[in-house]
This record gives C-alpha cells, structure tokens and sequence, in this order.
C-alpha cells in the first residue's frame, strides 16, 4: 500500500539534505514530476491497448456472427416463411380439367416410383426374380445385369399401384427405394381422348417428377395448368361428358354397323361455339398414350384426330355455302328456276348429277335434290372473288381457332389457283379440302341466324356475336331448305321425332394418293342443324370409307351411312342437351303406368 | 431519485426479457402448430383428391352403363330418349284412395213398407 502513496513532489528528508549540501532543489522538484508523468503515461497506455483489445473482439465477433449466418443461409434449404400463411398453401401440382358440370376428366394422383440402388443391394439375382413376378413385363436377365453392373441408379418402374408397392417392400430389399410421383389420371378411360391428349414425365427426380400435357388441351394450356396463381382452379371445358359418352357409344355402334375405317362426330353450339362433344374413332387410352406411329400414314393411328387434324374434301354439304351466298347476294330467291341439264362441260371438265333431275330445279330443289350442276351454275354468277371472300369469312382458308395444339395441322387444303373450275368444284364440295370442325363452324355461322362462330373448347355462357356473314332472312331461308332435305330430300333417315332436324348430305370419293379418285372408297358425312326452326346444336358425323350392306348392292351413300348415325345420335343426345321434343305425344298408357 | 430509475429502468428491463422469453416460446409453438396443420392439409388434399378420383372413376360412363344394363332387371334403366319427355296433362291424377269399409251390410229394399211416395 504504501507504494501507492502519492509521492511528494519535494521529499522533506530530500530537501534537507540538498540545502545542506548548497544544492539547488528544484533539480529534485523536476525529478519527481518527470517520474510522476512517465507513470501516468504508462498506465493510460495499458488502459488505452486494453480498451483496444476489448474493441477489437468485439468486431470480430460482429463479423464472425454475420459471416457464419450468412455461411449457414447460403448452405442451408430454402425454405417458405411459414409465419406467413397463406389461403391455400398447399395445392396440386398440375390443376383438374372438368366438364362443364364439373365432372372430372383429368385429375392427378398420388403414386410411387420404384428405383433401385445396386451398391447396396444385398442379393441382386433374387431381387431381380422377385421384381418379373411383380411386374411380368421386365425382363429378368436385363435387371440382373443393371443391378450387378457399373450403375450407381435406375430406375426400375415409373408408377406402381399401392398393391405392387407392398409386394416390393416384402422383398426385402435394401437397394430397392420409393419416390413420391403424381400420376395424371383420366378416370373416363378414353372418353374424350382425343381432346385431352395426355400427359408424361418432363424432367425426373428421386422425390419429385415434372407432368407435362402431350397433346390436346392438356399441352395447349400447359401454363394455365401449372400456374400456382390460379390455386388449382380446375380448368372449365365446355365438353359435356354425359353427350360425349353417349354421342361416343352411338358413333362406336355406327362405325361397326357401317364397316367404316374410321368416323368423326361434333355437336357444337350454334350461339356460343362450344364444342359440347367431339370424338374421333378409333381412339385411345389417354392413360396410356400410344405411341406415335413411325412409319406409315399417320391418319391410320388411334392418336390421330380426324375432326380436328384430318382434311376431307367433304362434297355436298358445301352446297348450302353457295346457295346462301347466293341468296344472300339477292342473285336468287329460294324459288328461282336454275337450269339443270347435263352434263355440263367447261372446257375439258364435265360436272354430272347422280341423276338426271331434268332441265330445271328451283334453288330450293337443288339442294333438295343435291344438283351439282345446279349449284356449280349458280357459283358461276357468284365468281371466285367472291367465293373465295364468303368462304374466308367463314373460316375455311384458316386453320381453326380450336384451344387444342393440333389445331394448325389442320389446315385446309386450298387450290393451288382459284380458277373457274376451282370455283365450280368448291361450290359442291371438291377441290377444297377441311376438316370436320371447320365445317362445324361454317354450319353454325351461316345457321344461327348468320353471325360468325369460332369453335372453342372453353365453357362459356354468352354467345359470341361474331361479325355478320348473312342477313337473318338468308340463315332462315338456308334453314329452311336444310329442314326439307331431311322431309323429302336425301337425309329422309335423319329425321327424328320432335326435333325438327335439318341437314344436308355429303358423299365425296376419297383421293387416291397417286391422283386421282378411288371407285369405291368414300368420306360420307351429315352436317345437320337441330331444331330447325330455333337453332340451338350443329352435328356433324362423317364416316371414313363406309359400306352399308344390308342391300342386294354395297351403299355407300351418306343418305345410308352417316345418316342414320347421326339420326340416332340426335335421337340419345338431344333429351340430354335438354331439348325437350315438340308435339311428341306419347301413349297416355305408359305414362300412367310410369308414375305408378 | 437517480437511484430509483435506475432500479426502475433495471426491472422494467428485466420485465421486457421475461416477456420476449415467454412470447418466442408461444410464437415458436404457434409455428409449430400450423406447421402440423398445414401437414394435415396436405394429407386432407390428397385424400379429397383421391376420393375424388375414385368417385369419377365409379361414376365413369362407361361402368355405369354396364350396371344399368347388369341390373336392368331391378332398375328398368333406359338412355334418355325423347319419348321419356311428356306434358303434364298426360299424367293422370292419383285416384283417391278407396275408404275402407267395415261391417258390409246386405241391403235390400225387396220387402221394404212403400208407404213413403217415391220421388
């Protein structure tokens, strides 16, 4: 303690002595504080380098905290904030595709993956026996040789049923693993197949897979299905599954009945221009998609859509086009006598009737009748700049605007020049070549009272109001003269009680691919309108190469074929659209018994 | 008084930490929670989803056809056809029911006195 006294600046006993000796004391004076400040120096030093150190571990903590935590956010998974809740945090991968009532045409299902790991495999040559009794279409040797061989990883199957999961579990088998998958399901089987394409795998992993729509409306609204914007909203299609289904079996039926190769059918609202059922024949499982034909004619394949892909020259059912724009031009009424003889020649091209209907024909008449030579008259007065024009309008130089990615392939076979053979051919149906859908479209523009129709596969509610093509008067007039076809006309098969039905025949010889036209292979369709007198659905069914043969002679006529298909087609659908049948009066008898 | 916010300040500083200490527990807890939730959200979904799934394949057109026609014994399912439409005046109104009669009584009017003048 007594170091850390203070020490006087002038020590008495110092003094004293110095005075005695004669020397000059302030010398000790100087000393002492010299020694007084050298001490205070020293100790801020030690306390300034202390201060330092504290600082500067401080510092370094601060960095060595931000820097680990920063090492930790880059290394670690990113990961939703999950103070943060949202409405639906957890919605499916890929939305639901509904019909317009909301039944299920495609949804998404929970599922394994089976892969294998060889390294830690135990006993390779009995897990490989055990997976072939499993799943018989792997082959024993092939997996035996992956699972002894160099791979690290393979994968053994792509989904597997909760069943044939268990059973490899039972297996035993430490080198054989699960990956979650969600499997796109068609619970319908091949109901609307052709519409909804199909869906597969995109890019692969252990605990997740990527779907991805293939065809249809599934690839074409790839982005609209997968966004999370829209929560899983189902995607609204404007198919009705109860009038697929039936319009399906119905079209099935008749594809057998008439020996055709292949057959096609649309219903479409004239108004609102949804496809309310389509289907093409033969067809396909979506859930196990086909695959794409390599070699040979690709309209042979189930995959491909013949209403929609497949371009026909479709023959008469054209006729009413020129009619109404013929009318519609004011160059005609529907009671205007046309000249009719044949056969006519235009230089070295001769246009005949299938028979002879007499020198003269009303407008009328000549669609009744089916005249080709009358129609190709009245195209005359019409010119091609004209045609050409009407039929632009109604969407046959285009492909149609259908939501399906097929759509483009499906476009129409024009001639190469719109000369005035051109002109006459196209006028009763040949030489231009579309496809069912396209021909849909023109029956609904021209039948619903003459506004422009664009076929769509989304539901909509209001009618589209399309541009004007004919006058409200020409689309009665036309269906008017549709209605006779079927009362004393070609289609007399087609008409169905209480529901009006108008429409009109096509029977076109198919092109032979060399050139030419086969003898005995044609395309018969219906297009047809019901009611006629308030149009509410377009039909139209047409058969590839029929042959009906309950006569003494093979017919092949659409009055025989597609005709009486589309007749009952009308006859199981129509009750189902909610078209109740006019002055249909049922036995009183049945009725009562019925509500007994 | 400098003494006294001291102490003050001390505890309410003390105070703020137990609270934090016991509102980081509940938050935590309340995380944990909806972390459970949202699981069992999960699971909900896919179940509803393969129930749904389920429900459109029983209800496929093409199996119930096949039950209609298998039961058609029983059930009398026909396609809808427009002669199933009727109008209203075509169904006949139910007949009222009969009253039940009791005790029959023989009635005769054979022997009956003709005293009365008949009508």
């Amino acid at each position: 303690m007594q170091e850390r006294l203070r020490r006087p600046l002038r020590p008495l006993a110092r003094i004293l002595k110095a005075r005695a000796a004669g020397e000059n004391t302030d010398a000790i004076e100087r000393e002492n504080l010299r020694l007084r400040h050298e001490d205070l120096r020293d100790k801020a030093r030690a306390r300034a380098e202390g201060r330092l150190l504290v600082m500067g571990l401080m510092f370094f903590c601060a960095f060595a905290l931000i820097g680990g935590r920063m090492g930790a956010l880059a290394n670690s998974e990113p990961e939703e904030p999950r103070a943060a809740a949202t409405g639906s945090p957890i919605i499916g991968q890929r939305a639901d595709i509904v019909d317009r009532n909301g039944r299920i045409l495609a949804t998404n299902l929970d599922t394994y993956a089976v892969y294998a790991q060889p390294p830690q495999m135990i006993d390779p040559a009995r897990a490989a026996h055990e997976l072939v009794a499993i799943f018989p279409e792997l082959e024993e040797e092939r997996l035996l040789r992956d699972f002894t061989g160099e791979r690290k990883f393979l994968w053994v199957r792509r989904q597997v049923s909760p069943e044939q999961m268990q059973a490899v579990h039972d297996i035993g088998e430490p080198g054989l693993l699960f990956g979650p998958r969600e499997i796109r399901l068609y619970p319908n089987g091949s109901l609307a197949a052709h519409i909804l394409g199909g869906a597969t795998y995109g890019r692969e992993g252990v605990d997740s897979a990527e779907v991805i729509g293939v065809a249809g409306v599934e690839r074409q609204f790839e982005d609209r299905l997968r966004d999370p914007a829209n929560e899983g909203a189902p995607l609204e299609l404007s198919i009705d599954l109860t009038v697929q289904a039936a319009m399906e079996q119905v079209l099935h039926g008749g594809m057998m009945v008439m020996n055709a190769k292949g057959a096609t059918a649309i219903i479409m609202d004239v108004h609102t221009g949804e496809i309310v059922a389509m289907a093409s024949m033969p067809d396909f499982d979506p859930n196990n998609r086909p695959q794409v034909l390599t070699s040979g004619d690709q309209s042979d394949s189930p995959l491909f859509n013949r209403a929609v892909q497949g371009v026909y020259e479709l023959g008469s059912v054209f006729k009413i086009f020129t009619i109404a724009q013929a009318l519609e031009l004011g160059l005609v009424n529907a009671a205007t006598m046309v000249d009719t003889r044949g056969p006519m020649t235009w230089g070295r091209f001769r246009i005949s009737d299938f028979r002879n209907y007499g020198a003269t024909l009303s407008v009328t008449d000549i669609i009744v009748k089916s005249s080709n030579i009358g129609t190709a008259r009245l195209a005359l007065q019409i010119g091609a700049e004209r045609q050409r024009a009407f039929l632009d309008a109604l969407g046959f130089l285009t492909p149609t605007g259908v939501e399906m990615v097929e759509a483009p392939t499906g476009a129409p076979l024009l001639p190469r020049q719109w000369s005035e053979i051109s002109l006459m051919t196209i006028s009763y149906g040949h030489g231009l070549s579309a496809s069912p859908l396209h021909l849909a479209a023109g029956y609904a523009s021209l039948l619903n009272g003459g506004t422009r129709v664009i076929p769509t596969l989304l539901r909509r509610d209001t009618p589209q109001d399309g541009p004007r093509i004919v006058s409200e008067a020409v689309s009665a007039a036309a269906r008017d003269m549709l209605r006779q076809v079927v009362t004393r006309g070609t289609a007399s098969f087609a008409e169905v009680a209480g529901y009006e039905v108008g429409g009109k025949t096509g029977t076109a010889d198919k092109p032979r691919p060399t050139g030419g036209y086969y003898d005995d292979k044609v395309i018969s369709t219906f297009a047809g309108v019901f009611p006629a007198n308030d149009p509410q659905y377009v039909i139209i069914v047409t058969l590839d190469e029929p042959v009906e043969t309950s006569g003494p002679e093979p017919r092949r006529t659409a009055g025989w074929t597609a005709v009486p298909v589309a007749a009952e087609m009308i006859r199981r659908t129509a009750p189902l659209l909610g078209l109740r049948p006019t002055v249909e009066v049922a036995d009183l008898s049945v009725v009562t018994d019925a509500a007994h | 008084m400098k003494s006294f916010l001291f102490v003050m300040s001390a505890l309410a500083v003390m105070g703020l930490a137990f609270w934090a200490y016991q509102e980081n527990y509940k938050t935590q807890q309340a995380l944990r929670e909806v972390r459970n939730l949202h699981a069992q959200i999960g699971a909900a979904h896919s179940r509803i989803g393969v129930l749904r799934a389920e429900w459109a394949y029983q209800n496929r057109p093409d199996r119930l056809r096949e039950l209609a026609d298998l039961n058609f014994d029983r059930l009398g399912l026909l396609p809808l056809l427009p002669e199933a439409f009727g109008t209203i005046d075509q169904v006949a109104y139910p007949l009222p029911e009969m009253l039940s009669v009791g005790n029959p009584i023989e009635v005769s009017s054979d022997n009956a006195p003709t005293d009365e003048e008949p009508l």
